[in-house]
């Protein structure tokens, strides 16, 4: 090592320099790169939806046309199950829960969610002759070891079942995780998520649900704790505290 | 290609492998090798990520301080996994979302900078290149060697395709729990060191 570049004044500049040349390479990248990483965003979330939706197979590639035609995005109030005007797009449940201003903590948090956002997103689809028939509602959770993220595709008269699909989990491969799998998905439509009363009554059966149970599902084998969190997530989002408001109003009113 | 570079690039793939002989980079092949795909991507990013940082810094050998090397290794080091995440991000979205924080611990990873340090600061670039390419690709056999038999005996499939149809899914084969979770990784990981070690056994160390 020569000692010519040890000096204090000769490594600083040494330093900015790599540093500048860095930061240029880093931030290019990153503003170059940002449309895409939006765009895939929002291609993974409409993909999601349209699956919820039961329109996926019929959209095949053409993920984004299907969606704007048939995807309506409505922003609610939770509490008083209103339509509100908001900005759908750039709306994150996750985000609101951590301001208190724009969200408050549920008296019976079972989810796991700790604060629930006072507005949410909900999707509504239209068929071809434009009338809606399906309604798909976002859910949030914890499950095993982390918050679990999915949707509800439900029919026109907001109790049967359509789809349960989880877009994003962190549960253990193999067992938790098996909320993915295409069989567990196929047990979901023409559940009921209320019973005549209008109590919550879905749920997760442990060992399997009765034949006939118009309510339960199988729960997911080698996976309790999931299967509970999946469980309660649904009894809290479609609860008094979660969709039931909105719900509510929409038999009532349809939508305005 | 002299025989002097092609040992560089082909050396560190058995002979020299970073994982089965110097045992470094464990922590991520445990991590990423649930399945094949996802250990795939990540071969090429550590690929992509140890061949260029042993080409800038090698480029720049001659022109960094002693005394603030690491730092400087590490900067670099460190906006290249960034540029490798940005990507990914941008272009395969699904498996950026499953590989998540792990390709940021790239960073972290020994070989990564253990080439740097030991290899790129002695040697010219275009051979600093290769070395990184090599160790690369070494670390990359055993993460897919690893991923082959976690994702078939595990899951049941290669790279996403039944091989094997689970009981699940109405088929014959009980998947083994063991192999899903990431610590199944240090037992093959055993496995395979012991197998290199029968066949090469000048690698095995004296007592």
């Amino acid at each position: 090592m020569s000692s010519n570049k040890e000096t204090f004044g000769k490594t600083v500049g040494f330093v900015l320099a790599v540093c500048v040349v860095c930061a240029l390479l880093v931030s290019f990248s990153a503003v170059q790169l940002k449309p895409l990483q939006q765009a895939n965003k929002l291609l993974d979330q409409q993909t999601k939806i349209l699956e919820a939706a039961g329109l996926l197979e019929k959209a095949g590639n053409e993920i984004v046309k299907t969606y704007n035609e048939s995807v309506v995005a409505r922003m609610i109030d939770l509490d008083s199950g209103e339509f509100i005007e908001g900005d759908v797009i750039n709306f994150d449940e996750r985000r609101n829960s951590r301001d208190k201003a724009l969200s408050v903590k549920p008296e019976n948090d079972l989810a796991g969610i700790n604060r629930r956002s006072n507005s949410a997103v909900v999707y509504l689809i239209k068929n071809e002759a434009g009338a809606i028939d399906t309604v798909v509602l976002p859910i949030v959770g914890s499950g095993l070891w982390n918050l679990m993220f999915g949707y509800v595709g439900l029919e026109a008269d907001l109790n049967t079942v359509k789809s349960v699909i989880y877009s994003d989990h962190s549960e253990t491969p193999g067992l938790g995780a098996e909320v993915l799998n295409p069989k567990w998905k196929a047990l979901w439509p023409g559940k009921k998520i209320y019973n005549n009363a209008g109590e919550v009554k879905v749920q997760l059966v442990k060992g399997g649900a009765k034949a006939g149970d118009i309510h339960g599902v199988d729960g997911l084998s080698g996976a309790t704790l999931t299967s509970n969190g999946v469980t309660h997530t649904l009894q809290f989002w479609f609860g008094k505290e979660g969709y039931a408001p909105f719900i509510a109003k929409y038999r009532a009113e349809g939508v305005k | 290609m002299s025989s002097d570079a092609k040992k560089v690039l082909t050396g560190p793939i058995v002979d020299n492998n970073p994982i089965a002989l110097q045992v470094l980079g464990i922590c991520s092949a445990l991590a990423v090798t649930s399945s094949m795909a996802n250990a795939l991507v990540m071969t090429l990013a550590v690929v992509f990520v140890t061949a260029f940082s042993n080409l800038f810094i090698s480029i720049i050998r001659n022109h960094i301080p002693s005394s603030v090397r690491i730092i400087v290794q590490m900067a670099i080091i460190a906006s290249l996994v960034i540029v490798v995440d940005q990507v990914l991000k941008a272009f395969s979205y699904q498996l950026s979302k499953e590989l998540a924080v792990f390709v940021g611990l790239i960073i972290t990873n020994c070989i990564v900078m253990g080439r740097a340090e030991a290899f790129a600061m002695k040697e010219k670039p275009v051979v600093s290149f290769l070395d990184g390419i090599g160790n690369g690709l070494g670390y990359g056999v055993i993460l897919m060697l690893v991923a082959f038999f976690r994702e078939l005996l595990g899951f049941g499939t290669l790279f996403g395709i039944e091989i094997l149809p689970l009981v699940q899914n109405d088929g014959w084969y009980q998947a083994n729990g063991l192999l899903v979770l990431p610590f199944s990784s240090f037992f093959v990981i055993g496995l395979i060191i012991w197998a290199i070690r029968q066949w090469k056994p000048e690698q095995v160390e004296k007592d």
